[in-house]
């Protein structure tokens, strides 16, 4: 009956996630080692341990930005060759860059209260980061509310390249914006350049957020993948 | 080029006589405009000194607000009605669809501005009878109708109607906003093309992008 579940699955098998999650997971510990560990303390002035927060901050926001472009890449792929791959490439990378930007917007304030005195600095990458996230909530949502499958895909899609499209617009406009409207605050550690234990430390917490949004993506698109089969043999049986 | 022309003007025509006999959308959306503006006296005081900071902030908020309650109708009343089949079906292509749908909804859009233009000077004495705030609200309307047409067809098919049109709609036109407001904030003031040129220039390039974009995505949107 194997050959009922139509055409074969191209998500990544069982035996490969679960290398995938083993690896993340002790690429993980490494990294939470690196930063409470090696990480040398930035700046007495701010305490020995708000400022670790960067380590988190700065690559979530990186990865969710490469989330997006991955779910906008996938949207246009759908669009122009309509097999379910990459739908379900751009919907998974949608669904886990929604939880890392809601990551990296959330650290973001809390590192902005003690270095800027304030939550939320209104500059053109908070706003962006700000954008997209939004732009993603609407993807899911537009996914969530369409009659079928197929139409939602195909909207949703439409969203994702929408939102892409428009990120040098908000980045612009938000980056004149802020040099008409914000006086830049400064405060202890507002500026200051990054010892080599802590360049090191954040590329290995990038590469950390970048095996999270693999593992996140993979196990959501194999998800997905068994859904539809399940859906094709029921079909099948009524 | 010549079909595609004839196809979108006969769209704007019908929807520019609907609106003409009915005044159904005009109507509503510049009651609720007025309401908003209204409230926005009591919302922070109304000084002058005050008003020429937040001015130009209430305007777009008012004009957006009503964009998008207008633009929700675009798509609505088709299917409310059972038009929209007959929409699709008639021998115009797509594209020329979408441009008479837009073309319509700015107009709609852009009437209600204007007749908003005597609340904001007798309510705020707040003066947009200027020719560069003219041209940021044509240039900035284009633009929101632009993306809204495309996403009023998406919120007319689902369940979540009224609520995703906003909530898609947005995120996407910040840079519209953003630019409106600050080419409004620096047309009041009585700055020329030196300062509002900047914004100009920047939302006709925004229209410019998602004009095509939206052409190009909206046979996508309404296949079934």
């Amino acid at each position: 009956m194997a050959s009922a579940a139509g055409p074969r699955s191209r998500a990544m098998g069982l035996g490969g996630r679960q290398l995938l999650l083993g690896v993340a997971a002790l690429v993980f510990m490494i990294d939470l080692v690196l930063i409470f560990g090696y990480a040398p303390t930035a700046s007495e002035a701010l305490g020995v341990q708000v400022q670790r927060i960067f380590y988190f901050h700065v690559p979530s926001a990186i990865v969710g930005m490469i989330s997006f472009g991955v779910s906008a890449f996938g949207s246009v792929m759908y669009l122009i060759k309509r097999t379910r791959k990459w739908d379900r490439l751009a919907w998974a990378s949608a669904e886990a860059g929604t939880i890392i930007f809601t990551v990296a917007i959330a650290t973001g304030a809390i590192w902005a209260k003690p270095v800027w005195q304030t939550w939320w600095v209104w500059d053109a990458n908070g706003t962006l980061t700000f954008m997209l996230w939004l732009v993603f909530i609407g993807y899911l949502i537009t996914r969530a509310y369409a009659p079928t499958v197929d139409r939602g895909a195909r909207w949703a899609a439409v969203v994702a390249i929408f939102g892409a499209a428009a990120v040098p617009f908000v980045y612009m406009a938000a980056d004149w914006w802020a040099g008409l409207h914000t006086e830049r605050v400064t405060g202890p550690g507002a500026s200051g350049s990054l010892e080599s234990e802590m360049f090191y430390t954040l590329i290995f917490s990038l590469v950390t957020f970048g095996f999270l949004f693999a593992v996140l993506v993979a196990e959501r698109s194999a998800q997905r993948s068994i859904e539809e089969q399940i859906e094709t043999l029921r079909r099948e049986v009524t | 080029m010549r079909n595609y022309l004839r196809g979108a003007l006969a769209i704007y025509a019908k929807d520019i006589r609907l609106e003409a006999r009915t005044k159904e959308t005009i109507s509503a959306v510049l009651a609720f405009a007025i309401i908003i503006a209204f409230i926005f006296g009591f919302a922070f005081d109304p000084s002058p000194a005050i008003v020429a900071v937040v001015g130009p902030g209430i305007v777009w908020v008012a004009y957006v607000f009503t964009g998008i309650l207008g633009m929700n109708r675009t798509f609505a009343l088709e299917r409310d009605r059972g038009t929209l089949d007959g929409l699709l079906l008639a021998p115009v292509s797509r594209e020329s669809v979408y441009a008479g749908k837009l073309v319509s909804t700015a107009t709609i859009m852009l009437v209600v501005e204007a007749a908003l233009f005597p609340v904001f000077l007798v309510l705020f004495d707040l003066n947009l009878f200027n020719v560069w705030f003219g041209l940021v609200a044509l240039a900035a309307t284009i633009g929101f109708a632009t993306v809204g047409t495309l996403f009023s067809a998406i919120a007319a098919h689902t369940r979540a109607r009224e609520v995703l049109l906003p909530l898609l709609f947005l995120p996407i036109v910040l840079p519209v906003i953003i630019g409106a407001v600050s080419g409004t904030d620096a047309a009041i003031a009585g700055d020329g093309w030196d300062s509002v040129g900047k914004w100009l220039q920047f939302i006709v390039a925004f229209d410019a992008v998602f004009l095509v974009l939206s052409s190009w995505a909206f046979d996508f949107v309404l296949e079934e």
